[in-house]
């Protein structure tokens, strides 16, 4: 796409960036589920005082403190890329991604000094009540960290409450709260966190179920599945109704991702949803690229429509509407765009000259268009679309998006049928009778895993070719560096965190193997 | 008076005892901890996490300059 750019340095930039985030995944949502389910098993305990529901709490803190301890600053590494990598980018952005990293690093320390000390170091040194509000701290603590995580990644998603200032070539922030409540940002936090409640039921359904496989801890198996079966429905509920209004926020404002995930090439009128499908390479093209097919699809008639515009005949725009454009329903096309980026693109220049040359009235008045709410909104919006070479380069992979968005949501419905059978089996008493389940439940816990990888590949691999959507594509956004030193820290990357990931299972097998202790 | 230094004593006696006495896991994973933070903080970020910018210019006017000239030359190849 972009001529002057080492495109096996983009690649390997990005890979690096893939795989170190990948990695940080499998460890945060089960510290973000688990704190809260040790919460609630610890509030039992206190208002009980049954010490069966405290030796439960211990157990499932010591995999909650391994898996924390593993985890930990696994994240920072992301940081660092920034900077090495992506200098461009980390310029261009500014204070917008700096300041909710800071607000988490801040709040995490604060948090793990402090409460989560309380939470091993504390039985019988504070009160009971104390100690609770340490744990229930603990657990809101780690989810308002991961918010600014997601806010920032919201921004470039969809760039809200900024203004572009020429004049250091970095956007400034205008608006907090505008970047706090970015639509996206609300449904992605509240997405991602239900996602991590829903992986730390799971977890604890799949160890209880080992228990009563093996015929050991049969009372602290059973309180603990009753805990996370509810837990585990509700939260696969809210990760449905939230995955749902993700997808209504996407349809606006990532129109082409929302497009490429459901394989729709052409728009139309009462769009069906596909339920289950396989895409083959047709014998047309868009530009270079080739245009999928289905070879089979089940498909939910006008349920797209309704989940755009709450209408079944409503019309859905299709990839095709988005590259060419469609006058009636007032989408531009890349063209257009490609156009209005070139002109944003030009009056820098301008500004740029004029700054070298000392013309300061020029300077100034270059300068102002840049704060003036017209140029930003026709213009400079589409800033990163004068990067752009060919209308296709705005495509993401659609079978990428497409597999990892059916492949999420076949698993989301999956769990709500895996903990709806877990409290039927509960609350029937026959949990033990059926074995079949616990292998089940035993087998699944890999699948939440699977589920929260494949949507952070939907929300990273569908919004290419952008690093900030519309503004900013990747390969612009890359640090001129050499790509063996990229190559080389991938490498490292991969070793250090297969060690860890290594070493979390072993002692958290361990742990397991030994049980809760008496 | 003595309130504060009272606090942090016991501040210090809570830290401390809850480390002495940690179980064998804790032990383990906070050996796994500093081997991390070690490889993280010293290896990668100071022999091969540079800066760019902060390593290539000395002041935040040629930073944005460079930046600037990012953006306005590596897209005007694309008229």
């Amino acid at each position: 796409m972009i001529e002057n750019v080492d495109l096996a340095l983009v690649g390997w930039s990005r890979a690096q960036f893939a795989l170190t985030a990948a990695y940080h995944w499998l460890f945060v949502p089960l510290t973000l589920g688990l704190s809260f389910i040790i919460a609630i098993m610890e509030t039992i305990y206190v208002r009980t005082g049954s010490e069966e529901w405290k030796r439960i709490t211990r157990f499932w803190m010591t995999l909650f403190g391994i898996n924390f301890a593993i985890g930990v600053a696994t994240g920072i590494i992301l940081e660092f890329e920034f900077g090495t990598n992506w200098s461009n980018y980390s310029w261009f952005v500014g204070d917008i991604f700096g300041t909710p990293l800071a607000i988490e690093g801040i709040l995490a320390f604060f948090l793990e000094s402090t409460f989560f000390a309380v939470m091993f170091f504390g039985w019988n040194k504070v009160s009971k009540k104390f100690h609770l509000l340490s744990t229930w701290l603990v657990a809101a603590g780690a989810s308002l960290s991961a918010l600014w995580i997601l806010v920032a990644n919201a921004w470039m998603q969809n760039p809200v409450g900024m203004v572009f200032n020429p004049e250091t070539a970095r956007n400034e922030m205008v608006d907090f709260w505008a970047i706090l409540f970015n639509p996206v940002a609300i449904e992605k936090f509240l997405h991602s966190i239900s996602s991590g409640f829903l992986l730390a039921s799971m977890f604890v359904l799949g160890v209880s179920s080992w228990y009563l496989i093996k015929k050991r801890e049969e009372l602290f198996a059973r309180r603990s599945i009753l805990i996370a079966s509810i837990f585990g429905l509700l939260s696969s509920l809210l990760v449905a109704f939230t995955g749902d209004r993700s997808a209504r926020t996407l349809a606006k404002v990532q129109p082409v991702k929302f497009a490429s995930m459901e394989a729709l090439y052409e728009g139309r009128n009462n769009a069906g949803l596909v339920a289950i499908g396989f895409l083959k390479d047709s014998d047309k093209k868009i530009g270079k690229e080739v245009v999928k097919d289905f070879i089979f699809k089940i498909e939910l008639p006008g349920f797209l429509s309704i989940l755009t515009g709450g209408d079944i005949n409503g019309y859905v725009p299709g990839i095709i509407d988005h590259i060419t454009g469609n006058k009636e329903k007032e989408i531009l096309s890349v063209s257009e765009k490609i156009e209005r980026g070139q002109y944003a693109r030009r009056v820098l220049t301008d500004y740029k000259n004029a700054r070298a040359a000392g013309d300061k009235e020029l300077t100034e008045k270059t300068n102002a268009v840049f704060y003036d709410k017209e140029f930003r909104d026709k213009y400079f919006r589409y800033f990163g679309y004068a990067f752009i070479d060919n209308q296709e380069d705005v495509l993401p992979s659609v079978s990428a998006s497409f597999y990892s968005f059916h492949l999420m949501v076949m698993l989301g419905f999956y769990f709500i049928l895996v903990f709806a059978l877990a409290i039927y089996f509960i609350f029937r008493g026959t949990l033990l009778k059926n074995k079949w389940f616990l292998w089940v439940a035993l087998f699944s816990i890999p699948l939440p895993y699977i589920a929260g990888e494949m949507g952070w590949m939907l929300a990273e691999m569908g919004r290419q070719p952008w690093i900030i959507q519309d503004l900013m594509p990747v390969a612009a956004a890359v640090s001129q560096i050499s790509p063996g030193s990229v190559i080389t820290t991938f490498i490292l990357f991969a070793i250090l965190f297969t060690a860890l990931l290594i070493a979390e299972v072993s002692i958290m097998i361990t742990q397991i193997k030994t049980g809760p202790k008496h | 008076m003595d309130g504060a230094p009272r606090f942090l004593n016991r501040l210090f006696r809570f830290y401390y005892e809850g480390f002495r006495n940690m179980s064998e896991w804790g032990r383990k994973v906070w050996v796994i901890i500093i081997i991390k933070l070690f490889i993280i903080f010293v290896i990668l970020k100071i022999f091969f996490f540079h800066d760019f910018l902060q390593k290539k210019y000395d002041t935040d006017k040629q930073r944005s300059e460079y930046v600037l000239e990012q953006l306005i030359n590596s897209s005007e190849k694309h008229d």
